[in-house]
């Protein structure tokens, strides 16, 4: 059992919600390491302020990177290969 | 900036003039962290040094433990505000370290074990500014703090100061590293507060 | 911007703070939002808090409990009074909310403050009349600690939530159970079957969350229908 002090993804949601129109936390992500798709919420999410970090709840390696700084913020998800997003039904 | 919260302020941030600025003393010592905390065997540790020719200099727990050690007490400037003053390790210096090294690189990539790096000038490991260190306050290091040991860049802010240190790899060129490469400033002055790029 | 329109204890340690947020958009069960607090000096602290209440017009109930050495929730639990005003964004999270929509069995499991977005939960399902089968088990250290205890007891009344608490520490005079913590046993007794799918809703402190997460995966629940919510910082200063 992994018993280190990580959150889940949900806890991202507020400083994703800053840039996304989009709520990002109810995406699947599919790891650019072992393939396994999992929904944001669910990613482990290492606050290591003021970064935070996201990991695979499968493979543990990371899946996006986050910094806030004052009236700046930068995402790095090089270890997302795609994010895949539930919409409205068109029409 | 928002409105004033009528009441609030925070964390005692009193001003000391021993502190850089933005920044407020602590005693206890947060533990901040990436990713899940590596637990190393000390038979399985090692140390290596990879210059930019590729010559490796590798050091076991017990050849690192018989390298000439300091006793030191600095200070530590986290990004996240906190500073902790007076703080006593104990640890090689990377002086020692690189006594057998031969390079002309400008540039060295910290790498943990996790999967951590960092990056920072050569310049900034010699002359006795930067050690590893496996000692903390007269106790092994936990590994929480980076046990069994850790790299230690006082005068840089400290997510230079690698946990779990594993090598360090030496080159011409500047590579950002696991922060470094997402908003965090390259350097990280405390002093100039060189927290994100641009900065 | 949000105003403060009650503070109520909940217990000792923990309050409820209702807001009134103009233009409020409405929220789903579930999601919480980020409080910011500035000072006069410029310096802010933002944290996230659940919302306790079930959606309805502009106003958001959100509880705290306050944390030993804590920056923010001292004050929210101390020095915020009615009339006051502070900053909110939300509603946010997308994953760990319950829809009306949703028709079947839901599991919530609750670890000491954990309890408060699954309130909202149950709230919801009250107020949007769901026949969903409900049940909650709340592990609290003991009955001083409990949270919303008064509403949960009417919401297991009014609208056939079950309700099971498991003390850790103390248990109440007459208490049918020995304190302890949540372990095999409990769960195979006072949760729903697997072969009934529920959803399950676990939320509480990490070590709470990974060992039900695992107790429920061990009795055959698929992972796909856990969602686990873990409390605890997160953030820092910026």
């Amino acid at each position: 059992m992994n018993t280190d002090a990580f959150l889940d993804g949900n806890a991202a949601a507020g400083m994703l919600g800053e840039l996304f129109a989009v709520e990002v936390t109810a995406a699947g992500a599919q790891c650019a390491h072992c393939g396994r798709v999992s929904v944001v919420a669910q990613a482990r999410l290492y606050v290591d302020s003021p970064g935070v970090v996201g990991r695979c709840p499968s493979c543990e390696e990371v899946l996006f990177r986050m910094v806030r700084a004052p009236g700046r913020a930068w995402l790095d998800l090089r270890g997302v290969n795609y994010l895949e997003f539930a919409l409205p039904e068109d029409g | 900036m928002g409105i004033i919260s009528r009441g609030f302020s925070g964390r005692r941030r009193a001003h000391d003039e021993n502190l850089p600025p933005g920044q407020y003393l602590t005693e206890g010592f947060p533990v901040l962290s990436a990713g899940p905390t590596p637990r190393i065997q000390l038979e399985e540790w090692e140390f290596t040094i990879t210059t930019e020719a590729g010559d490796v200099h590798r050091w076991d727990w017990t050849a690192f433990r018989q390298l000439p050690a300091d006793e030191f007490t600095v200070d530590l400037h986290c990004v996240t505000r906190w500073s902790k003053l007076g703080t006593s390790w104990e640890g090689v210096s990377l002086e020692t370290l690189f006594a057998d090294v031969d390079t002309a690189a400008d540039y060295a990539l910290v790498h943990s074990y996790g999967g951590y790096t960092t990056n920072l000038p050569v310049d900034d490991l010699l002359d006795g500014k930067a050690w590893v260190a496996y000692r903390y306050d007269g106790e092994e290091l936990a590994p929480e703090h980076g046990g069994p040991a850790r790299l230690l860049v006082p005068h840089l802010y400290l997510w230079k100061s690698a946990k779990w240190v594993r090598g360090i790899a030496l080159s011409h060129s500047d590579e950002p590293g696991f922060w470094e490469s997402a908003g965090y400033h390259n350097y990280g002055d405390p002093w100039r507060e060189q927290r994100y790029w641009g900065d | 911007m949000a105003t403060v329109v009650r503070v109520r204890s909940l217990n000792a340690r923990a309050r409820s703070i209702l807001l009134d947020v103009p233009g409020w958009p409405g929220h789903d069960a579930g999601q919480h939002v980020d409080v910011r607090l500035t000072a006069p000096d410029g310096y802010t602290a933002v944290r996230s808090y659940s919302i306790a209440s079930a959606t309805g017009g502009q106003q958001v109930e959100l509880a705290v409990e306050e944390l030993p050495n804590g920056e923010v929730s001292p004050y929210l639990t101390r020095e915020l009074i009615v009339g006051d005003r502070i900053e909110v964004r939300g509603p946010v999270g997308g994953w760990f909310v319950w829809r009306p929509e949703q028709r079947e069995p839901i599991q919530l499991l609750a670890g000491g403050s954990g309890v408060v977005p699954l309130v909202a939960i149950a709230r919801s399902r009250s107020a949007a009349l769901s026949a969903a089968p409900m049940q909650l088990l709340y592990s609290v250290r003991d009955p001083d600690s409990l949270l919303f205890g008064p509403e949960l007891a009417d919401l297991s009344a009014g609208d056939s939530l079950r309700v099971t608490y498991a003390y850790t520490r103390y248990a109440p005079a007459g208490y049918g159970r020995p304190p302890g913590r949540v372990d095999a046993k409990l769960i195979a007794a006072e949760t729903l079957p697997v072969d009934s799918a529920p959803t399950c809703y676990v939320c509480g402190p990490t070590g709470f969350v990974e060992t039900v997460a695992t107790l429920l995966t061990d009795v055959g629940h698929d992972p796909a229908r856990i969602r686990t919510e873990r409390f605890g910082p997160t953030g820092g200063q910026r």
